[in-house]
């Protein structure tokens, strides 16, 4: 009950909450199709696996635009998924750590975002 | 109809006498015409003198008698035996706030920072009694309306996680009420509320639950406002970014 | 003030741990925010898949048939369905966020929601013609 009354901290949240919101749009627009089609149509035999060879597949992330598009729909989720899982960890009463708890998720979303890029520009 | 009972157990603590709570379960008449608060005003009269709870205007406009029924934030004067009968139904004090005794709960937090939002109108310039009042038209009052419903009652805190798991959080009513002065046009006061909007206990202590939206009794929206608050906050972060004070 | 002629001691209630299982609306919540992981281990499989095409062709080839185990298909199913659950509620919570009017009224919330499962479909379709295309 001691609510403070000095003027509050600008939180810099917005930022991974921009980050947070897109990602969220992405993935409930086109995840479900994703992974329909490279989770299950295409293993199953009912897409041929044709639509995901390997030189149509590496000649579309190897275009500038192929590789931005992976780049997005791979990485942006994680930037949605990591923020919810943060948030997640407290409502699950893990309280200790939470600097470190935003690091490692955040870092997370950050490592693979910059795996991806590394890959897509080492092809290009 | 005439014979029948209804159970009813109440959360009780009396801090005079007891270290924690404790259940007390109570057999009274039923009726389908009887609400909870009615019912606990026959407690009152009839059965237990000792047992204490809030309540002024029986017509969901004071804000007194939230309370916890099974385990739902709802006003007693709105909540009806009818709808739990023939179940023992289980009342107790809202939850999120700590217990004063039995069903009247402390509100401190709640009252202090409905205070720090400053709820009233913030002219640009105050205007004298001669020089007329300050004119709205209907679409400008309805972009805050719904907002302006609020009566206080602090059922959106008890359905609230976020503020369960940390007091601090500016918590859901009193963001709608900001939200309700800072939509006015007659108010010039956003940018000294958005201070608190912007803070980490501000919306920023939200993750969107909803259960607040749902359980208010008067339709108020305080998801809504939260989450049209993140935009703007988010706004005012670019802006402040370019333009640092 | 008098404080030692008080008898006032305010009671605490502590919150449960598992909160969230005591409530099917919490439940729902924790279900919404737990879909994450799923979809965090799927963009992860979707980074793997990156790194094995740019390896060459076996490598990739090798991812392909990785995803035809069993074990892979059934977390894509189920993944799916988690992937299906966010999408719902991110359009169900999608008018909250929104403050659209036209003509001093505010935009219902239906046509909003609308609005996005048509986008969603529009999508989707999209999607399956492109590849299969």
């Amino acid at each position: 009950m001691s609510h403070q009354t000095s003027q509050p901290k600008r939180s810099h949240e917005p930022v991974f909450w921009g980050l947070f919101g897109a990602g969220g749009m992405l993935t409930a627009f086109l995840t479900p199709v994703m992974i329909l089609i490279t989770g299950i149509l295409i293993p199953l035999g009912i897409i041929d696996s044709d639509a995901l060879s390997y030189e149509r597949v590496h000649g579309f992330a190897t275009s500038w635009y192929g590789a931005a598009i992976l780049l997005v729909l791979i990485a942006l989720p994680l930037w949605h998924t990591l923020h919810r899982i943060f948030h997640g960890l407290h409502d699950i009463g893990v309280h200790r750590g939470r600097d470190w708890q935003q690091v490692i998720c955040y870092g997370f979303a950050f490592a693979v975002s910059v795996f991806c890029f590394t890959l897509l520009i080492q092809m290009l | 109809m005439t014979n029948s009972t209804i159970d009813i157990d109440i959360l009780r603590y009396r801090p005079e006498q007891d270290n924690a709570p404790f259940v007390q379960t109570y057999r009274i008449p039923y009726d389908e015409e009887m609400s909870m608060l009615e019912a606990l005003q026959y407690i009152k009269d009839e059965v237990d003198g000792t047992l204490s709870f809030r309540w002024s205007c029986r017509m969901a406009i004071c804000g007194s008698c939230g309370m916890m029924i099974d385990g739902v934030p709802k006003l007693g004067c709105k909540a009806f035996l009818r709808d739990y009968y023939p179940n023992k139904i289980k009342l107790e004090p809202l939850a999120n706030f700590p217990i004063e005794r039995d069903l009247v709960v402390v509100m401190d937090d709640f009252i202090t920072k409905l205070e720090s939002i400053k709820p009233y109108i913030i002219p640009a310039e105050e205007k004298s009694l001669e020089q007329g009042e300050y004119i709205q038209t209907p679409e400008q009052m309805a972009k805050y309306k719904q907002f302006s419903m609020c009566i206080n009652c602090g059922l959106c805190y008890a359905a609230c996680p976020q503020y369960a798991l940390n007091t601090e959080f500016t918590g859901p009513a009193a963001l709608a009420l900001l939200a309700r002065y800072n939509r006015d046009s007659r108010d010039a006061g956003s940018a000294e509320r958005m201070a608190i909007v912007n803070a980490e206990e501000g919306v920023w202590g939200c993750t969107f639950v909803g259960y607040c939206s749902k359980v208010c009794p008067k339709g108020v929206d305080p998801a809504a406002a939260i989450q049209l608050f993140k935009v703007e906050s988010a706004k005012d972060y670019l802006i402040g970014m370019f333009k640092p004070e | 003030m008098q404080p030692h002629s008080s008898k006032r001691k305010p009671y605490q209630r502590e919150l449960p741990v598992d909160w969230w299982l005591k409530h099917a609306f919490y439940t729902k919540y924790m279900i919404r925010e737990g879909t994450s992981i799923a979809i965090t281990i799927y963009s992860c499989i979707l980074a793997w898949g990156l790194l094995r095409l740019s390896q060459g062709e076996q490598a990739w080839q090798g991812w392909l048939e990785a995803l035809q185990h069993p074990i892979a298909i059934l977390f894509h199913v189920l993944a799916l369905g988690l992937a299906l659950y966010h999408t719902i509620t991110w359009f169900d919570l999608a008018p909250k966020a929104a403050d659209i009017w036209l003509k001093g009224k505010k935009l219902e919330d239906k046509v909003i929601v609308m609005a996005h499962y048509v986008g969603f479909a529009l999508a989707t379709i999209a999607a399956l013609i492109i590849i299969t295309y």
